[in-house]
Formats: structure tokens, C-alpha cells, sequence
């Protein structure tokens, strides 16, 4: 746990640098490009943080080990936070080189509805006091609200459709410089992600020990 | 197959039945979709051809609302009386209570939807082409997507405290697939689109029907355990 | 046949119900006691399949189905529940109620056996009343014909009485006569142990989740059973004041 403290905080520490600094200044859009580093690394680890609810919450049904359910809320509440991130940091972007915050084009607004999805989730949890019943109907919906995801997105392409893509198949837009920044980037999100999740699942597991632990004090 | 479409139907008329006795819910999203309607056009006072792009949307949104009305009772158990239990305990599939439930809300909403339909049109002075079977299959597809996902997070939201304020947040992110879609092909078929333009609007609607047609035979039984 | 072995039941970090056993062969009456809290309707809701336990099983063996284990609704058409929920539409009429069971049940010549229960239970002149109109005592009633309609062979009595003036009481004990003479096996909640004694071939008592007494009616009187569970009630409440003092709040 220490080690893997140390090691997201040098690679977050490193990504900074080479996102902030060493990368070279993007020839169109200027030094507010840079802004796409962590944001793209926050995009790609929310991604994985709704994935990995996803994979706890039909772990959970199947096996009904509370472990499962103590990882997919973490899970979603961090990639709730990054989602918020990349809500955040894409505007910043999106204000400088299209010259407004907002616009509605197909990745934007699936993200934002991802967020609403996965606020919802954690409203949900908020609703339901008894701990079973929690993890159980939390699951369904981790699993419908990711089911969902891919139809939201196929309906809001078919919306409108003016984002850049960077990423396409077979051809990457990158000096390769920035990719090294992007994927260092990338992997120190990803290591934050990992820390986090650990501490809170941690912190889960400690609550309800210490509530089984009052119980058990009641009850003798 | 048939045993089981049998007691679908059974709950389904159980539902109908009593509704009838009532009419509480039926009377509510009726009032309420004719109030949405004169509420929008005091709010939006549109002219002409203002009124036309805005019509598909407005007259959709009112359908949502005014269905969610209905949808949040489903699975509320209110004046002490519990209505699931009885059908926990009985000799029918889980999946067949939900079908049950979803049907019986499909044929209120849509009666709702087919008495404001010329209300709508008449206040906002759109022509309706009734003839067009595009139409008809707009509205179709995007009330059965509604029912089909509304009735499965009205039982999810009925596990929670509060779950009719509940219901709204849970179940419209969800649903944007056909709010989207159920908005473009109603509004294409009266902007006179082509039908391949509206193609693939028609094609999300049925992949979200089918996906909550399916998700109730695999997740529908952990909603209601207890 | 019924049985539930070793069933324990958590709910968050409390253990309502902890390693449980018993079984009521058929044609028998377990009449299960306890003081409020000692987990009764829980362990009620779980045999029943209504709830489901954390460790442990139950094992339904419906009279006349040899060995043959069933399950989901085929098991179910063989369970008769009376909670505390009537599980009755208050806006339908009690026919309409006691119809609507007997086809979900696909009980055969379903307009004559709802006649004969609403009759059975005194509400055929109350037979196209909606519910809603009822008092507590003939929903209860009509609760009881929706329990016995499909002549379960297992069956699950939460607080029958409830409810009942002495009437009732006597036409419940007829339906339950009935059933036990048609070789079903039940378990009756109580409270009131010498009303539940009476109806009972077996006793058992629980407190604060574990099976305390239990034994064939025969041998352990309503005395016995009733002075078991004052001594747990006493015990509980305790060790629950003890508790409470020393966190420095009432409980």
C-alpha cells in the first residue's frame, strides 16, 4: 500500500512535469493544449472506474461477497469524481478553441449523461439503509446504467456530431513527444485510481467492522 | 409460453381493474398532460414556425411526465397495503410479474397519450399526418421503450426511501436513448423527412426495447427479493 | 414436509437469525413462540422462500410428492402465507380479490371454491364489497380464504389470530383442521401462547434468534413455553440495558 502510495505520487509528480512542461507547445492551439493531458487521463480512468463497477456489481450477484459491493461503490464514487474532472477541464479546453464552454456534441453530452448516471447511483446507495438490500439493488442499476451507456451514446451520435478525434483507428494526430506525456499521464491517473480505490475500500471495510464490532457489543 | 403470457395477462387486467374502480392515476396523467400543454403554450407563447420545431419535443416530454406519474405507483406499496406480496408468493415466473405491470402501465399511458394527442394538436395548430404509419410507429416504439425501462426502475426505485422522488433521477439519464430518438423520428415524420434519415432513429428505439425485454429475465428477480 | 437447517440470517452487521433447525413432518402443526424481536417473522419469510437466509437451507417437501424436490413456481403453487399484509387489492371487491388468487393459483373450478370460501369465512354477503370498505377483522378473514384458496400443503401463519373475534377464530381453526387432515404441514406464529398451543403437535420457542425450547406439544405445556420466553425477554432487556448504559444512552 506505502510502496504503491509512493510510486502514483512520483508518477503523477512526473506527468505534471512532462504535460506542463517538457511536452512542446502545440503549434494551432498554444499552451492551453496541454490541458488535454490530464483531462484525457481523467476521461480514460472514469472509463475504467465505471467498468470496474460494472465487473463488482454482477460479482456481487453472483457471489453475494460484500467485498464486490465495497469495490463497485468505491469505484463509482471516484469515477464520479474524474467524471467531474473531465466535465471541468473539457470546457477550459472547449471555451479557448471553439470559443464556448458547452456544446453539445456527442462525447460531451455522453459524459454528462455518464455523470448523471452514476450520481444517480450514488443517490440510490444514499436511499436504501440496509446493507444487502444496498449492494443488491446497486448492483442492478451498475449494470443497466453501463448496459445503457453505449445506446446513450449511439443516439447522441446520431444527435450531432462536431468533436475532434484525436484517437482514430490505425492513425494517431501525435507529436511523440506528446504521446510519451499522454501515456505517462495516463498511467499516473491510473495509479491514483488503484490508491484510491484501495483506501476506499479500506475505509468501507473498517466501517463495517466497526458497526459488526457495536453489534456484537449490544448483543453480549 | 402460454402459461406464462396467461398470467401476465392476469396481472395485467388485475392492475387495469382496479385502475378502473379509481381512475386515480388515470385522471392524473390525463389533467396533468392537458395542464402541461397550456402551461407550455403561456410559457412559450410560440409563433408559427416556432411551433413546429417545438412541438415533437414538448408533446414527448409531457408523455414522460405525465407517465411517470402512473409508473411510480407500480411497485409503491401505499394505504397499508403490500400489492407485491401476494405475487412474490404465487406460482408465477418473477419475470411475468414485471410484464404484468409493464403491460397494464402500457395500455393507461397509452390511452393517456391517444386522448392528448388531438388536444395537442388542436392548441398548437399541427396537423397530424394520421395516415402516415411512420407516425404511429414512432410513437409506438417510444412509449413502449419508456414503459419498459419506467417499470423496471420504478421496481428498482421502489426499494428506496423516498422512492418516488427517487424515480425521476434514476430513471431519465437512462432514458435519454429514447428521448432522443422518440423526439427526432416524431419530429421527422411531421418536418416530412426521409425515411432513411429517420432510420437509425427507429433502429434505437427498437435495440432499447429489446434491451429491456431482455434485462427483466436476468435482473428483475434481484429487485425483489427481500 | 418442512424443514430449515442451520438457517441464519444477517441483516447488515446484526444477526437476526442464528443456525436454526427444525422440521414439521406432515400433517403437523409447529406452533412457534417467542418474545417481539426474537426473529420470528424472519425466520417465517425465509422458510416461505420470501426472504432468503444467509447461511443455511430450507427444504419444502409439498405431502404427496414423494421425494421428488420441487421448485420456483411449481414448489410455490404448494405454499399458503397469512402475514401481516393481507396481500388483498383494498380497491377491489373481496370476489374479485379471492378470483384473481385462484387463477394465478389455477385452482380448478375456481368460481366454486371462491364461493365456498367466501361462505366458509361469512363474507358471501359481503362478496362484491371492495376491500377498502372492510374492517380489520374481515380483511383478516378474507386474508384467511386467500391463504387456504388453493389448498397449500405448506403453509405459513403469521399471527392467524390477529384480529379474529371468537367466530373467527373458530372457522380459522376449521380451515386449519382441514388442511392438517389433508396431511399439510405448518408452522403457526404466536404470541399468544395458549390460543397457539392448543392448535399446535409441536412447540418450539425463540429468542433473540436461536431456537431456545422445542419439543411435541404433548410434553412441553403452554406454561413452560411461556415461562422460557419471559425468562429470555428478561435476559434480553438485560443485557440490552447494560449496553445502553454503558454507551451513555437509552436505547
Amino acid at each position: 500500500m506505502r510502496i504503491l502510495i509512493r510510486v502514483a505520487a512520483a508518477a503523477m509528480i512526473a506527468g505534471l512535469y512532462l504535460g506542463l512542461v517538457w511536452a512542446p507547445e502545440d503549434a494551432i492551439l498554444g499552451q492551453v493544449q496541454r490541458i488535454f493531458y490530464p483531462h484525457v487521463a481523467t476521461a480514460w480512468n472514469a472509463y475504467l472506474a465505471f467498468t470496474v463497477v460494472l465487473v463488482g456489481s454482477i460479482a456481487y450477484l453472483r457471489t453475494r461477497n460484500e467485498a464486490w459491493d465495497r469495490l463497485a461503490a468505491s469505484s463509482a464514487e471516484i469515477g464520479v469524481v474524474f467524471t467531474t474532472l473531465v466535465l471541468l477541464t473539457g470546457p477550459i479546453w472547449a471555451r479557448a478553441v471553439w470559443g464556448v464552454w458547452w456544446t453539445w456534441d456527442p462525447r460531451l453530452t455522453t459524459t454528462l449523461i455518464l455523470w448523471f448516471i452514476y450520481v444517480g447511483y450514488l443517490v440510490l446507495r444514499a436511499a436504501i439503509d440496509q446493507p444487502d438490500r444496498r449492494a443488491r439493488i446497486a448492483a442492478v442499476f451498475g449494470i443497466i446504467g453501463f448496459i445503457d451507456v453505449p445506446i446513450v451514446h449511439f443516439s447522441v451520435t446520431w444527435w450531432r456530431t462536431i468533436h475532434p478525434s484525436v484517437i482514430r483507428p490505425g492513425k494517431l494526430d501525435l507529436e511523440p513527444a506528446m504521446l510519451v506525456a499522454l501515456l505517462v499521464n495516463v498511467a499516473a491517473f491510473t495509479l491514483l485510481y488503484a490508491v484510491l480505490v484501495a483506501c476506499r475500500t479500506r475505509l468501507e471495510r473498517v466501517s463495517a467492522a466497526v458497526a459488526a464490532l457495536r453489534e456484537r457489543l449490544r448483543s453480549a | 409460453m402460454v402459461r406464462f403470457a396467461r398470467k401476465v395477462g392476469l396481472i395485467a387486467f388485475r392492475e387495469l381493474q382496479a385502475e378502473a374502480r379509481t381512475k386515480e392515476a388515470f385522471v392524473a396523467m390525463l389533467v396533468f398532460a392537458l395542464l402541461v400543454a397550456v402551461v407550455f403554450s403561456f410559457a412559450l407563447n410560440p409563433g408559427r414556425e416556432a411551433r413546429e420545431e417545438i412541438f415533437p419535443g414538448l408533446l414527448w416530454v409531457t408523455f414522460f411526465f405525465a407517465g411517470l406519474l402512473g409508473l411510480g405507483r407500480s411497485f409503491a406499496g401505499d394505504r397499508g397495503f403490500e400489492p407485491l406480496g401476494g405475487l412474490l408468493l404465487a406460482p408465477v415466473d418473477r419475470a411475468a410479474i414485471f410484464f404484468g405491470k409493464a403491460a397494464a402501465n402500457l395500455v393507461l399511458v397509452g390511452i393517456v397519450e391517444l386522448a392528448a394527442l388531438p388536444v395537442f394538436s388542436a392548441f398548437f395548430d399541427i396537423r397530424l399526418p394520421l395516415s402516415d404509419g411512420r407516425l404511429w410507429a414512432s410513437l409506438v416504439l417510444g412509449t413502449l421503450g419508456f414503459i419498459l425501462g419506467g417499470t423496471f426502475m420504478a421496481a428498482l426505485a421502489a426499494n428506496a426511501r423516498a422512492a418516488e422522488l427517487l424515480l425521476p433521477l434514476l430513471l431519465f439519464p437512462v432514458l435519454v436513448p429514447v428521448v432522443i430518438a422518440a423526439v427526432q423520428t416524431t419530429g421527422g415524420v411531421l418536418a416530412r423527412a426521409l425515411t432513411e434519415e429517420l432510420a437509425f432513429g427507429y433502429r434505437i428505439l427498437v435495440v432499447y426495447t429489446v434491451v429491456f425485454l431482455a434485462a427483466p429475465w436476468l435482473l428483475f428477480e434481484y429487485l425483489l427479493e427481500s | 414436509m418442512l424443514a430449515a437447517g442451520a438457517v441464519s440470517k444477517r441483516i447488515g452487521s446484526r444477526w437476526i437469525l442464528h443456525r436454526v433447525s427444525l422440521s414439521v413432518p406432515d400433517g403437523q402443526v409447529l406452533g412457534l413462540f417467542g418474545p417481539n424481536g426474537a426473529g420470528k417473522t424472519t425466520l417465517l419469510r425465509i422458510l416461505a422462500l420470501l426472504a432468503r437466509p444467509t447461511e443455511g437451507q430450507v427444504v419444502l417437501r409439498p405431502a404427496g410428492h414423494g421425494e421428488r424436490l420441487l421448485e420456483g413456481p411449481a414448489l410455490r403453487a404448494h405454499l399458503g402465507f397469512l402475514g401481516h399484509e393481507s396481500y388483498l387489492d383494498p380497491r377491489l371487491t373481496a370476489r374479485e380479490n379471492l378470483s384473481f388468487y385462484a387463477r394465478l393459483y389455477d385452482v380448478p373450478q375456481s368460481d366454486r371454491r371462491v364461493d365456498e370460501l367466501l361462505d366458509q369465512v361469512g363474507l358471501a354477503l359481503f362478496a362484491h364489497e371492495p376491500v377498502r370498505t372492510f374492517s380489520r377483522g374481515m380483511v383478516q378473514r378474507l386474508a384467511m380464504a386467500r391463504t387456504f384458496l388453493h389448498r397449500p400443503s405448506l403453509l405459513f401463519l403469521d399471527e392467524p389470530l390477529s384480529g379474529l373475534d371468537a367466530q373467527g377464530a373458530v372457522v380459522f381453526e376449521a380451515l386449519l383442521g382441514e388442511a392438517r387432515a389433508a396431511r399439510a404441514s405448518a408452522v403457526l406464529v404466536s404470541h399468544d401462547v395458549a390460543a397457539g398451543w392448543r392448535l399446535a403437535d409441536r412447540v418450539a420457542v425463540l429468542a433473540g434468534g436461536e431456537l431456545v425450547l422445542e419439543g411435541p406439544a404433548s410434553e412441553i405445556g403452554p406454561d413452560r413455553v411461556q415461562a422460557e420466553y419471559r425468562a429470555r425477554a428478561q435476559s434480553a432487556e438485560r443485557s440490552r440495558a447494560a449496553w445502553s448504559a454503558s454507551h451513555g444512552r437509552s436505547a
